[in-house]
């Protein structure tokens, strides 16, 4: 669907959305789906309404670096493949890769999600490594929090492979039963601003409309872990206020129903 | 001796053989090698006594003269206007063929059609090289002011137009909107923000489902329940 | 020691189980998910539409451009660095070969048909993945075709000769050979050939023929796909034929 930004704007304005939403629900349908790739040592595909997302994780053994010896790591890295949207060309991660990325990465790596410590197998020598890949699929609209969810939930559900004891070397074709050193769940929401009103979960053409959006990055407590500005237009503290508030509401219904998907 | 292979309203796949024997001929979207037709696209069987023709299930829009589309302003050049029209192909609006009244040489042409407006435009001429030529300056051509526009795939406009223009009366009557249909599968509407719903999804129901018979009488239904 | 019964217990000509699927990518023209085994390919068609680089562009019919990648957590080991590998590059290239001869681009000069194919999983025959799920693709947006397209892996692992190797018989302790196939369907001529490992010519034929059992089975699978896609809801419609 294409439309003139001045639709979208007008009918923020009432309250209204193209597909009869209210501005702060999630579009239909919500799956999450683990362990959708057996190479990968956790993984998951996302779907919200029709941004489709997947996330796998694989874990290497290397060597600490030298300021954190007896620290593993995470990275997060994200490739926004043509094969999402037309208006994604082939190459290297163009910025709205790498921003997605990186604000995702800031939300796990500053919550401090993972203990990167209990990643240390020998202090200076050896430690886990973490990366998280999210390919987008299916660009429908807010990419960005559907990724968020899809990184957590294939961090979540990551199993270590087996380690040979002797030689050290990993045999991935084996998966053992523990879990990541996961502490928090972060999950990255991002409130547009749309002709002055404020609205959750886009479309393509409904971020397109956006003057300023905030990504704000919670973990369940309600402590923020990450925050991006974006677009033109400038924020007040007191809309920034009202973003947080919601942007942290949406995340604990996001939680609900990654809860939900991993218990069937 | 000839024998049809296939039944009319098959689904058949490209490759698909759909007759055998000289007495059958080669319609749209078929080709014939040695004794057999076979079909070129994914698509529906249609029999027209001895002409067996396939109807595209979906496929590109493939620009003639006549056409009316919706196409998108992309560039502003001395002569007049480039649009992008949902193809590979990009289209020309001379100033001339713009408006009736007269533009004077240093007029800014951005204000009549700026970078990024949607307009209802016609093919005067389509090239070799598919290279399109448009005019705006009939009546029912004019820049999309408002509404929204839906994309559909261009094999679908014929059935949404219906016999006639009866399924498209039908859709604008329902739901009280103005629509526009492009041949290139680009629809405006233009109505209440309800009335706009009711009718995108009227028109995505009919896209969907449009290989099926009853669907008059499935529309029917559905526009007639209360948004 | 022959290899006398294969390791996962398949006849010669038992393909892996096979499972596709036509429209699967909405904002593509076309796509499909094809999986054989647990090999997993997932196809997004894009055109035709205008070339970029201009200079590809073919003034007397659009041309076909393949993008094949590996997702980073798609590999049996450790994870793959992404960006344009040379096998990669390699694979686009022969897909596009092994499916242009039956597209016909020739209604839309100085335009291009992008294949993007993202694997998020791989245990061997990959390319043929790729370029079977490519085709159903290409069908599925409207592209004309002339016929369809289906690849699968033969070969011989030891002496046997079998269809669709998977990953364990690929790296057998032993004389082995893995050879990519892709066969227009009616006439059985070869679009994708290619071999890593030795073969005696005789052997070879004989993988060929069973090629064309083996591609067959992949074929009824990628007419499924489109065809469940326009499923009737009573029978009206139904083929009985084929």
């Amino acid at each position: 669907m294409i439309v003139n930004k001045e639709t979208i704007a007008e009918l923020a304005k009432e309250n209204k959305r193209l597909d009869n939403r209210s501005l702060t629900e999630f579009r239909q349908p919500i799956l999450i789906n683990t362990n959708i790739s057996w190479t990968a040592e956790g993984s998951a595909r996302v779907q919200i309404g029709e941004t489709v997302v997947m996330a796998g994780v694989k874990l290497s053994i290397e060597k600490p670096y030298n300021d954190t010896s007896d620290e593993g790591g995470i990275m997060v890295n994200a490739e926004l493949s043509p094969i999402a949207s037309p208006e994604f060309e082939t190459g290297p991660p163009g910025i709205k890769a790498v921003e997605l990325a990186r604000v995702v990465d800031r939300g796990i790596r500053e919550a401090k999600a993972i203990d990167l410590k209990k990643l240390c197998i020998t202090p200076g020598e050896k430690a886990w490594f973490v990366i998280v890949d999210i390919i987008a699929l299916n660009d429908g609209g807010n990419l960005l929090d559907v990724a968020g969810l899809a990184a957590l939930a294939a961090l979540k559900t990551a199993k270590f492979p087996v380690v040979d004891p002797a030689t050290g070397a990993i045999d991935y074709k084996q998966k053992t039963d523990k879990s990541l050193p996961l502490t928090k769940e972060p999950l990255p929401i991002t409130i547009y601003k749309v002709n002055g009103v404020l609205m959750v979960d886009p479309t393509n053409e409904e971020e397109k409309a956006y003057e300023a959006r905030l990504t704000v990055g919670s973990d369940a407590k309600g402590t923020i872990s990450a925050l991006q500005k974006g677009g033109d237009v400038p924020l007040s503290i007191e809309e920034i206020g009202k973003m947080v508030d919601l942007a942290l509401e949406k995340a604990s219904f996001l939680r609900k129903e990654l809860t939900k998907a991993l218990k069937m | 001796m000839s024998e049809l292979l296939v039944q009319e309203r098959n689904v058949v796949v490209p490759g698909e053989a759909l007759a055998k024997g000289l007495d059958f001929l080669p319609g749209d979207n078929t080709y014939r090698e040695k004794d057999q037709i076979y079909s070129k696209v994914l698509g529906l069987v249609a029999v027209s006594g001895r002409v067996i023709k396939i109807m595209p299930l979906s496929g590109p829009y493939v620009p003639r003269t006549e056409d009316k589309i919706i196409a998108r302003v992309m560039d502003i050049t001395i002569s007049g206007w480039r649009f992008e029209t949902a193809t590979a192909y990009s289209a020309m609006l001379n100033v001339r063929d713009a408006t009736t009244r007269f533009v004077k040489k240093e007029e800014d042409l951005s204000q009549i059609l700026a970078i990024g407006d949607y307009a209802v435009v016609k093919i005067i001429n389509v090239t070799s090289q598919n290279l399109i030529d448009l005019t705006m300056k009939e009546p029912g051509l004019r820049k999309i002011t408002g509404g929204r526009i839906i994309s559909i795939n261009s094999q679908k406009v014929p059935r949404v137009i219906g016999r006639q223009g009866s399924m498209i009366s039908l859709i604008k009557d329902k739901t009280g909107c103005d629509i526009t249909v492009g041949q290139n599968g680009l629809i405006w509407i233009k109505g209440t923000p309800e009335g706009e719903l009711k009718a995108t999804q009227a028109i995505k129901l009919i896209e969907a489902k449009s290989h099926l018979e009853g669907l008059t009488e499935k529309m029917e239904q559905f526009l007639g329940e209360s948004a | 020691m022959v290899y006398s019964k294969r390791v996962d217990g398949r006849k010669i000509d038992e393909l892996r189980p096979m499972e596709a699927k036509a429209g699967v990518v909405k904002n593509a023209n076309g796509s499909a998910s094809f999986k054989i085994g647990k090999t997993w390919a997932i196809a997004g068609v894009y055109g035709p539409r205008e070339v970029v680089p201009r200079f590809m562009a073919n003034p007397r019919h659009g041309i076909l451009r393949c993008h094949y990648t590996m997702m980073p957590f798609s590999g049996s080991g450790e994870r793959i660095k992404p960006g344009r590998s040379r096998r990669a590059q390699e694979i686009s290239m022969v897909m596009e070969q092994s499916l242009a001869p039956v597209v016909d681009l020739s209604a839309f000069p100085n335009s291009v048909v992008d294949i993007f194919v993202e694997l998020p999983q791989t245990d061997a025959g990959t390319r043929c993945a790729a370029i079977s799920a490519a085709c159903i693709a290409l069908a599925d947006a409207g592209i004309p075709m002339k016929d369809m397209i289906s690849s699968v892996a033969v070969g011989q692992v030891d002496g046997m000769v079998v269809a669709d190797l998977n990953y364990n018989e690929e790296a057998y302790p032993a004389i082995v050979s893995d050879i990519p196939v892709a066969m227009l369907h009616n006439t059985k001529e070869i679009t994708l050939l290619q071999m890593d490992g030795e073969i005696s010519k005789a052997d070879l034929i004989k993988a060929l023929e069973l090629a064309k059992v083996a591609t067959e089975k992949v074929y009824q699978l990628q007419v499924k796909a489109l065809k469940e896609k326009y499923a009737l809801e009573n029978n009206e419609g139904k083929n009985d034929s084929q």
